[in-house]
C-alpha cells in the first residue's frame, strides 16, 4: 500500500500511531513492509492457504464474535443434503462436469431453496464472467419460505457453520507453514493479533490490491477475507471491511458504468443470446421471482437505463426498445478478442488511455492481435507502444511483425488531461468526485467525451435515412446531451446518468425513486442521487476541518452517499451500538427511525423488531436485523450457495503456474479455471505434469511508486523516469550466488511465452522460501516498461501467458514460474530458438496445463480449442 | 553576543543577527524518518516548485536510491538502507571522507534464516540551513544570504559560480550546476514562505515524515516523538542537527534517525570551517581589517554575469 | 533611480549601517529576492481537481495564469489526502505540460514504416466509415445455434480506467447501439 497508494497509506500510519498493529503479508519485503509491526512472508499465489489456516485459527479457538455471526450470516443455514465437500472429493466439490470445466450448483444450495439457474447454464455463466454482477449485490436465491432452513445451536451437521468447520480443518499452521512457507510462528502471531483485535469493542481492517486479484482463483481470495472478517464481526462497522486499493482513478467508475462486454450500468447482466430474447426473460433473470433485497426492484433499474438510451422511441408496446441490445453468447473478455483478433475475426479495434502491449498479459499475443486488424484507434496523450508496435516492438526485433507487411492502418488521436476537461472519477471507496476543467487542450487534443460524442453524431448522420434494421438502435439513440461549443456537457451527462422524471424533468434523489413504466429515465441506478436536487453532488467540497470524519458533504459515494456499505451491522440486531467505542449507525427508538453519523445502509425507519409477512418478497421481505440488504436472505455469506463458479468456499489450489504440487488436495489447479489451450498461447508445466523444473522460479510482479502501470504516465517523465530509470528483477542473494547473477549486471528471464532481459538487483528483500521441504526462490520484476519513453526496458507482462479467473475473467498475471539465467538474451531468431529450446525441454504442447481436473472422472482431460472452428468454440474451451 | 556566537556555537537570534528586524520565527524542517515510506514525493514536488531540472537516469543499485545524493538539481534525497540486524560496534570507524548512504552488497554474510527482522531504512536528506552556515561564510559575492525566515538562500541574480561554497559545506550539501556553473541547493521555498506557504516537500509528504514550522516548536515535537519511540522500545531513535551545541551550531533541518548518521551518509560531526577563525583572528589580532578587507572582495565581486 | 538610492542599495553601504554587520542577511538580499512572490499567489485562478493517477483520489488544486497550468499541488481540504501527493501526483504539472505530449493527429498507412499527420476532422470522418464497414463485417443477426443476437464482433474496443465516468458512459452507450460487443476495460485486467 505504501508502494501503490503512498497518500492512502497515509491513514495506516495514522492508525498505527494510535496503537494499530500493521502486518503485511507479500512475497517480497516493500516499502509497506519497512513499515509495518510485522512482514509475514509467502509464497506467491498461495493466500488461500494462509486465509484458511485464520479460518481454522478462529474456529478451532472460539474466536469468532458469535452473537455477530449468529444474527447476520448465513452460519446457521442448512445445506442440502447432495452436497459434497473438496474434504469429501479431494478438492472438487460436488457438480463438476469435466467436459466444460465447471459446476453445476444446485447441491450447493441451502435446504429449501430452489436452484436459480436452468440447467447447464453453468459453463454458459462462466463464459459471461457472470461473478462480476455481484458487485453490487448478491446474487438471486429463490423459496417457498422467507428463510431458509437453519439450525440456531449451530450443531447440524450440514449447517454453514459444520461445514466450515470441516472445509478448514486441515489448514493447520503447519499446512500454512508446508504450502506458503510462512514460519508458523509468525502466522500464529497474525493470528493472535488479528482475533485479539476484533469483536464487539476492536475492528481490524484488511486492505488488497491486485495481488489478490489477478490470480486464476482471485475471487476466492477475497471471499475468504471476507469469511474471516464475517467471523470475527468486522463488516459494516467503522475500523473494519475489506477495503479494495484500485490502482487508476476511475477503476471503479469503470466497473459500476463498465465497459465490460458482460454489463451494462449498474451490474446489470447484458442479455445473453441463449435465455434473454424479450425484456421480460430478462429481468426476471436479474430480479428473480420471489427474492429478498433490492435486487427485486431491477425491473425499474432496467427499464430506466432503457429509457435513457432510447428516450421517446422506447415504450411498453416495443419491450422499451430491448431488443435493440446486442446479445452474448459467451466469453468477449479482452484475451478472447485478442485471440479472435490473431485469428482474424475483428477488423477494429478503439484503444482509449490503455497501453495493452505492455499492460495486459502475454505481450506477444497483444501485438500480433493488433497487427493483424485492418485498423486501430489508439487514444492517449503520449505515444505508447500499443500506438507503436509496427516499428518498435519486440517481433521487429525477431521478424514476427515485418512493417512491409503488416496492414493495420493505425490513428493516434491526443487525448486531453485531467485538466483539460471536466467530469467525475470515482475512486476507490465509491466515491465521486467532480473535477473542473483548468485550461483547453491544445492542438487536436481533445476529451474522449468529446471524441465519442461527436463519432456518435457522425454515425448518425452517416447513416441518416436508412432503412437497415440495424441501423434502427443508433438512429433512434437518445444522442441529446448539452454542447458548449464543440464539447458535450460532462455535467448533462452525468444528470442523465442520475436520471428524472420524463414527466417533470426533475432529477431523480435515488434508485427508490425509479418506476418500471417508463415514465423515469436513468443511466445507472446506483449512481442515482449524484444529481439530486438538480445540484452535482460530486462537486461537493466542503472542507474536512468543518465537517466530521465521514466527511458525507465532499463529492458523493454510491449508493445514497453511504460511506460504509452494510453499516447496518454496526449496532446490534436490536438496533444499539455493539459498543459505545464502535458507534456509527443505530436505531433511534424516540424518532423511529436510523441514524448516526452515516447515511444509514438500511431503510430508514425500518424498526430492529421488523419481520415479513411469509409472502414479502423485495425490500418488505428483510427484517430489521437483517444487514446485508442487497443479499438475496440479507447475511453475510460464509458459505456460497449460489453465484460462484469454483465452489461455494474457498479452497487452495496452487497457481496456474506452479512448481508444486497441491498439499491438500489431488485437485491441483483451479479446476474451474479458464484456459486457451493453443500452441500460440502456452502454459509451463505444473504437477502432476512433468518437467516443471525447467522452470523452477516462482515469480511475481508489481509496481513501484515511482511509475504508473504499463507507464505511458510516467516513463515520459523526466521526474518520475530518474527516480526508477531502468528495468531490473530483484533476487536473493542465494539465488545470485547459485545462479552467478552479479549486482547490477544482466540476466533474463525465461518462460514458455517469451525470455526477457534486465538488470538485475540483490536484495535481502527477496528471501527463499522452505516449502514442502524443499528452498524454493521467489524472483520479482516491475511491469512498467517497454520500449517507449524516456526510459526504456523490456516487459514483464511478455512473460505471462492467458489463464483465467473463471469468475471474473481476469488473468493470472500475479504468478507464474521461470528460469533466470545470467547475461543478457539471445537477439532476433535465436531469442525464438531459446524459447522454443525450453519449451521442447519442458514438453511443452497446446495441451500443457489445460488438463485441468488431476482428480475424478474428467482427471487429465485437455481443454483445447479449435481456433478455425467458431461452431466449437464455445463448447471446446473452458 | 560574543564574536565567537556570531561564527559558531548557539545563537538564539539567526535572522536579527543577520539584520532582520521584526522578523518571523526561525523556520525549518524536522525529518522523523521513523515514518517515512521512500515515496520520493519529496524529491518530485521540490522540483515541480523550483523548477530543477532532471537529474540523469541512471541506475544506481543503491536499493531504490537512484538520485545517489543532494546536488545542484536534487534538493531532497531519499536514501534507502537495507540492513541486516547486525549490532554496530562502538569502535566503527568515524568516516573521514563524506560517508556514501551504507549500501554494502546484500546478502555478504547472511542467509535467509536470519533475515526476519532484516530493516529497511528510508530518509529524505535536505539542506540543513545551518545557524552557522558555511557556505554563507565563504560566499565572496553576497550571492548567499540569510533571510528573515533563518534559512540560507543562494541568489541566482547574484551568484557568479566561484564555487567556494561547494567545498565550504560539511555536509556536502550545495553544488553547481554543470551546464550553467551556479551554484544550488534548497531554499527552503522562500518564495513559498513569503508567502505563507510550507515548503513543497514538506506539503506532498503523505506522512509527515518531513514536518514544516517553527524551529522551536519542531525542536518541542521532536523531543517528544524521541521519548515516545524509546517508550516503544525503539531505543536507537536519535535525533540529528538538533543541538544548538553541535557544530554547526544546529540545524534549521534537522533529523530523527534511527541508527548512527553515518548509515545514511550524514557526517557524524559537521564541522563550520569558521569555528576555528576566531581562534586564528585572536593570533593576528586583525579581525576586523580582516572581515571589511573580505566584504570590500565581496562587493568587488558582485556584478551580472 | 537616484544616486542615493544607489547608495542605499550598496550591500557595503547596507552591511556598515544597517542591522547586518556581518552582511550575510539584509544587506545581502538581492532586488530579485527582495520581489520574490509564490506563483500560487499571482495565478489568475484555481481548478479543483482529482490526481489522474491511482484510485485513492487525492484532491488536486491546479493553478492557471495565462491560460497555462503553473503549479499543480495537493488539495489540503480534502478529507481524503489532506494536501497530500505521492511523487506520481506531485508530478502531474509534468504530466500535462510536458513535451511528450502529442497535440497532432497521426496516421500510419498499412504496409508503411511511418507516421504522418492526418487532419483532425479527416480523421475522425475516416474512422466513422471505418466503423460502419467492420460493424458490417463482423455482423450477425442470429448466433450459430440460431438464437437472436443483433450484434457485431468486427469491432473491439478496450479502455483505461482513467476514464471518466460521464465518457465510460457514451462509450458504452454508442457501442451497444452500434450493436458492439467486445467493449472492455482496465477493470477486466
Amino acid at each position: 500500500m505504501a508502494e501503490a497508494h503512498p497518500v492512502g497509506f497515509q491513514w495506516v500510519m495514522e492508525a498505527k500511531a494510535r496503537g494499530a498493529k500493521v502486518f503485511h503479508i507479500d512475497p517480497r519485503f516493500t516499502r509497506t513492509s519497512a513499515l509495518a509491526d510485522s512482514y509475514i512472508p509467502i509464497r506467491a499465489g498461495t493466500d488461500i492457504a494462509l486465509l484458511g489456516g485464520v479460518v481454522n485459527y478462529i474456529l478451532t479457538n472460539d474466536k469468532a464474535f458469535h452473537e455477530y455471526v449468529l444474527a447476520y450470516t448465513n452460519a446457521s443455514f442448512i445445506v442440502t443434503g447432495d452436497y459434497a465437500d473438496a474434504e469429501d472429493l479431494d478438492g472438487l466439490f460436488s457438480g463438476y462436469d469435466g467436459e466444460t470445466a465447471s459446476y453445476d450448483a444446485t447441491s450447493w444450495q441451502y435446504e429449501g431453496m430452489e436452484a436459480t439457474h436452468e440447467p447447464g447454464s453453468a459453463a454458459e455463466s462462466k463464459e459471461q464472467a457472470a461473478g462480476l454482477q455481484h458487485e453490487s449485490g448478491g446474487p438471486a436465491l429463490e423459496g417457498e419460505t422467507a428463510h431458509p432452513t437453519a439450525d440456531p445451536t449451530l450443531q447440524h451437521p450440514n449447517c454453514v457453520w459444520q461445514i466450515l468447520k470441516r472445509h478448514f480443518a486441515r489448514y493447520t499452521p503447519e499446512m500454512v507453514e508446508e504450502i506458503c512457507g510462512t514460519p508458523r510462528e509468525q502466522f500464529l502471531e497474525l493470528c493472535e493479533a488479528w482475533t485479539a483485535n476484533s469483536g464487539r469493542e476492536r475492528t481490524s481492517a484488511v486492505v488488497y490490491a491486485v495481488g489478490w486479484t489477478q490470480h486464476s482463483v482471485g475471487v476466492q481470495y477475497i471471499r475468504t477475507a471476507a469469511i474471516i472478517q464475517l467471523l470475527l464481526g468486522n463488516m459494516g462497522r467503522p475500523g473494519g471491511g475489506i477495503m479494495a486499493m484500485r490502482g487508476h482513478a476511475s477503476i471503479q467508475g469503470s466497473t459500476d458504468i463498465p465497459t465490460l462486454f458482460n454489463l451494462l450500468p449498474g451490474y446489470l447482466a447484458m442479455p445473453s443470446a441463449s435465455s434473454h430474447q424479450d425484456l421480460n426473460s430478462w429481468i426476471e433473470s436479474l430480479r428473480g421471482t420471489n427474492q429478498k433485497g433490492f435486487w427485486r426492484n431491477a425491473d425499474t433499474y432496467a427499464v430506466s437505463l432503457l429509457k435513457e438510451y432510447w428516450g421517446d422511441a422506447a415504450t411498453a408496446d416495443n419491450d422499451f426498445c430491448f431488443d435493440y441490445l446486442p446479445r452474448i453468447t459467451g466469453d468477449h473478455g479482452t484475451y478472447r478478442t485478442t485471440m479472435d483478433m490473431v485469428d482474424g475475426k475483428v477488423f477494429g479495434y478503439f484503444l482509449l488511455g490503455q497501453n495493452p502491449a505492455v499492460g495486459s498479459s502475454h505481450g506477444k499475443l497483444q501485438r500480433l492481435g493488433m497487427a493483424n486488424l485492418d485498423w486501430l484507434v489508439v487514444r492517449d496523450l503520449a505515444m505508447i507502444e500499443s500506438a507503436t508496435f509496427w516499428k518498435d516492438s519486440p517481433e521487429i526485433e525477431t521478424g514476427e511483425i515485418v512493417p512491409e507487411e503488416c496492414r493495420t492502418e493505425v490513428f493516434f488521436f491526443p487525448a486531453a488531461a485531467h485538466t483539460e476537461k471536466e467530469g467525475t472519477f470515482t475512486q476507490t471507496q465509491r466515491m465521486l468526485q467532480w473535477r473542473e476543467k483548468a485550461v483547453e487542450p491544445k492542438g487536436d487534443q481533445r476529451s474522449d467525451l468529446w471524441f465519442f460524442y461527436h463519432l456518435g453524431r457522425r454515425l448518425r448522420e452517416r447513416q441518416h435515412g436508412s432503412a437497415d434494421e440495424r441501423d434502427r438502435p443508433l438512429l433512434d439513440l437518445n444522442w441529446d446531451y448539452e454542447v458548449h461549443g464543440d464539447e458535450p456537457s460532462a455535467a448533462s451527462v452525468l444528470r442523465a446518468i442520475n436520471g428524472y422524471d420524463r414527466n417533470t424533468g426533475k432529477e431523480l434523489a435515488g434508485y427508490l425513486d425509479l418506476k418500471a413504466d417508463g415514465s423515469t429515465s436513468c443511466g445507472c441506478w446506483i449512481y442515482c442521487g449524484v444529481y439530486a436536487d438538480g445540484v452535482n453532488q460530486a462537486a461537493r467540497r466542503k472542507p474536512r476541518t468543518e465537517q466530521d470524519s465521514t466527511a458525507l458533504e465532499w463529492g458523493w459515494a454510491w449508493p445514497y452517499n453511504r460511506r460504509i456499505l452494510y453499516n447496518r451491522a454496526s449496532a446490534d440486531p436490536q438496533g444499539r451500538p455493539w459498543s459505545e467505542r464502535k458507534r456509527y449507525v443505530w436505531w433511534d427508538e424516540a424518532a423511529g427511525a436510523w441514524t448516526g453519523s452515516d447515511v444509514p445502509d438500511f431503510e430508514k425507519d425500518k424498526p430492529p423488531s421488523y419481520r415479513p409477512s411469509e409472502d414479502a418478497v423485495g425490500p418488505d421481505a428483510l427484517r430489521g436485523d437483517d444487514p446485508f440488504i442487497m443479499q438475496a436472505d440479507g447475511k453475510g455469506w460464509l458459505y456460497v450457495p449460489t453465484g460462484l463458479q469454483d465452489g461455494p468456499m474457498p479452497t487452495h489450489y496452487e497457481p496456474h503456474e506452479s512448481p508444486f504440487r497441491n498439499a491438500l488436495y489431488g485437485q491441483q489447479g483451479n479446476p474451474t479455471r479458464k484456459v486457451y489451450g493453443r500452441a500460440d498461447n502456452p502454459s509451463n508445466p505444473s504437477p502432476p505434469e512433468g518437467h516443471a523444473e525447467v522452470y523452477p522460479f516462482v515469480l511475481t510482479t508489481s509496481r513501484l511508486t515511482e511509475h504508473h502501470t504499463a507507464g505511458g504516465m510516467s516513463r515520459q517523465l523526466p521526474y518520475l523516469s530518474e527516480l526508477q530509470p531502468e528495468m531490473f528483477v530483484e533476487v536473493s542473494p542465494e539465488l545470485a550466488r547459485e545462479l552467478g547473477l552479479e549486482h547490477l549486471g544482466w540476466c533474463h528471464v525465461v518462460t514458455s511465452r517469451a525470455a526477457i532481459e534486465s538488470r538485475v538487483m540483490v536484495t535481502d528483500r527477496m528471501r527463499p522460501l522452505r516449502v514442502q521441504g524443499r528452498l524454493v526462490h521467489q524472483v520479482w520484476m516491475p511491469y512498467h516498461w517497454g520500449p517507449t519513453g524516456l526510459t526504456t526496458g523490456e516487459s514483464a507482462n511478455d512473460l505471462f501467458g492467458v489463464a483465467l479467473d473463471p469468475n471474473v475473467l481476469i488473468q493470472e498475471s500475479k504468478v507464474t514460474t521461470c528460469d533466470v539465467r545470467p547475461g543478457r538474451r539471445p537477439r532476433g531468431p535465436d531469442l525464438l530458438a531459446l524459447v522454443e529450446d525450453y519449451r521442447q525441454r519442458a514438453g511443452v504442447t497446446p495441451e500443457t496445463g489445460t488438463r485441468i481436473a488431476t482428480v475424478g472422472a474428467s482427471a487429465g482431460r485437455a481443454h483445447l480449442e479449435n481456433a478455425h472452428d467458431p461452431e466449437t468454440d464455445t463448447e471446446g474451451q473452458s | 553576543m560574543t564574536l565567537d556566537n556570531r561564527l559558531s556555537g548557539p545563537l538564539d537570534d539567526v535572522a536579527g543577527e543577520a539584520g532582520h528586524t521584526g522578523h518571523p520565527p526561525r523556520m525549518g524542517f524536522f525529518t522523523d524518518t521513523s515514518v517515512c515510506i521512500g515515496c520520493k514525493a519529496c524529491e518530485v514536488a521540490c522540483k515541480e516548485w523550483n523548477l530543477v531540472p532532471e537529474d540523469g537516469l541512471d541506475l544506481l543499485g543503491m536499493s531504490f536510491d537512484n538520485t545517489g545524493s543532494l546536488g545542484a538539481s536534487s534538493w531532497r534525497h531519499v536514501a534507502f538502507i537495507e540492513q541486516a540486524p547486525v549490532a554496530v560496534p562502538d569502535a566503527a570507524p568515524r568516516a573521514v571522507d563524506l560517508p556514501m548512504p551504507s549500501f554494502t552488497r546484500p546478502g555478504d554474510g547472511t542467509g535467509a534464516e536470519t533475515r526476519s527482522d532484516f530493516r529497511w531504512l528510508m530518509s529524505s536528506d535536505v539542506c540543513k540551513h545551518c545557524t552557522h552556515a558555511a557556505c554563507l561564510d565563504v560566499c565572496p559575492t553576497g550571492a548567499l544570504f540569510r533571510t528573515e525566515f533563518g534559512t540560507v538562500v543562494v541568489q541566482q541574480d547574484i551568484c557568479n559560480g566561484c564555487g567556494y561554497c561547494v567545498s565550504a559545506c560539511p555536509y556536502g550539501v550545495i553544488d553547481r550546476r554543470e551546464d550553467d556553473g551556479r551554484a544550488f541547493k534548497c531554499t527552503l521555498c522562500y518564495d513559498r514562505l513569503k508567502g505563507g506557504l510550507e515548503p513543497a516537500c514538506a506539503k506532498a509528504c503523505p506522512t509527515e515524515s518531513i514536518q514544516f514550522g517553527p524551529l522551536d516548536e519542531l525542536r518541542e515535537r521532536a523531543a517528544a516523538r524521541v521519548e515516545q519511540l524509546h517508550g516503544a522500545g525503539v531505543v536507537e531513535a536519535r535525533l540529528y542537527g538538533e543541538s544548538p551545541d553541535d557544530g554547526v551550531g544546529g540545524a534549521g533541518a534537522f533529523f530523527l534517525l534511527l541508527d548512527e548518521p553515518e548509515v545514511y551518509g550524514l557526517p557524524p560531526d559537521p564541522v563550520v570551517p569558521a569555528k576555528m577563525l576566531p581562534r586564528m583572528w585572536r593570533f593576528a589580532g586583525a579581525a576586523a581589517a580582516a572581515m571589511l578587507t573580505a566584504a570590500a572582495v565581496a562587493f568587488a565581486g558582485k556584478g551580472p554575469r | 533611480m537616484g544616486a542615493r538610492t544607489w547608495i542605499e542599495g550598496w550591500p557595503v553601504y547596507r552591511q556598515l549601517t544597517g542591522t547586518d554587520p556581518l552582511g550575510r542577511g539584509t544587506a545581502a538580499e538581492s532586488p530579485r529576492s527582495a520581489e520574490l512572490i509564490d506563483r500560487t499567489a499571482t495565478a489568475d485562478r484555481v481548478a479543483k481537481s482529482v490526481c489522474p493517477y491511482c484510485a485513492v483520489g487525492c484532491g488536486q488544486n491546479v493553478y492557471v495564469k495565462d491560460e497555462q497550468v503553473v503549479q499543480i499541488e495537493g488539495d489540503p481540504d480534502s478529507p481524503v489526502s489532506r494536501g497530500r501527493l505521492c511523487p506520481k501526483g506531485s508530478a502531474s504539472k509534468q504530466l500535462v505540460t510536458g513535451p511528450h505530449r502529442q497535440e497532432k493527429v497521426l496516421y500510419r498507412a498499412p504496409y508503411t514504416r511511418e507516421w504522418r499527420e492526418l487532419d483532425l476532422d479527416t480523421a475522425m470522418d475516416m474512422v466513422t466509415e471505418r466503423v460502419i464497414q467492420a460493424r458490417d463485417r463482423g455482423w450477425e443477426d442470429l448466433d450459430h445455434k440460431g438464437n437472436r443476437a443483433r450484434r457485431t464482433l468486427g469491432i473491439a474496443s478496450l479502455g483505461g480506467a482513467t476514464l471518466d465516468n460521464e465518457e465510460n458512459y457514451l462509450i458504452k452507450k454508442l457501442f451497444t447501439a452500434l450493436g458492439a460487443v467486445q467493449i472492455e476495460n482496465q477493470a477486466r485486467i
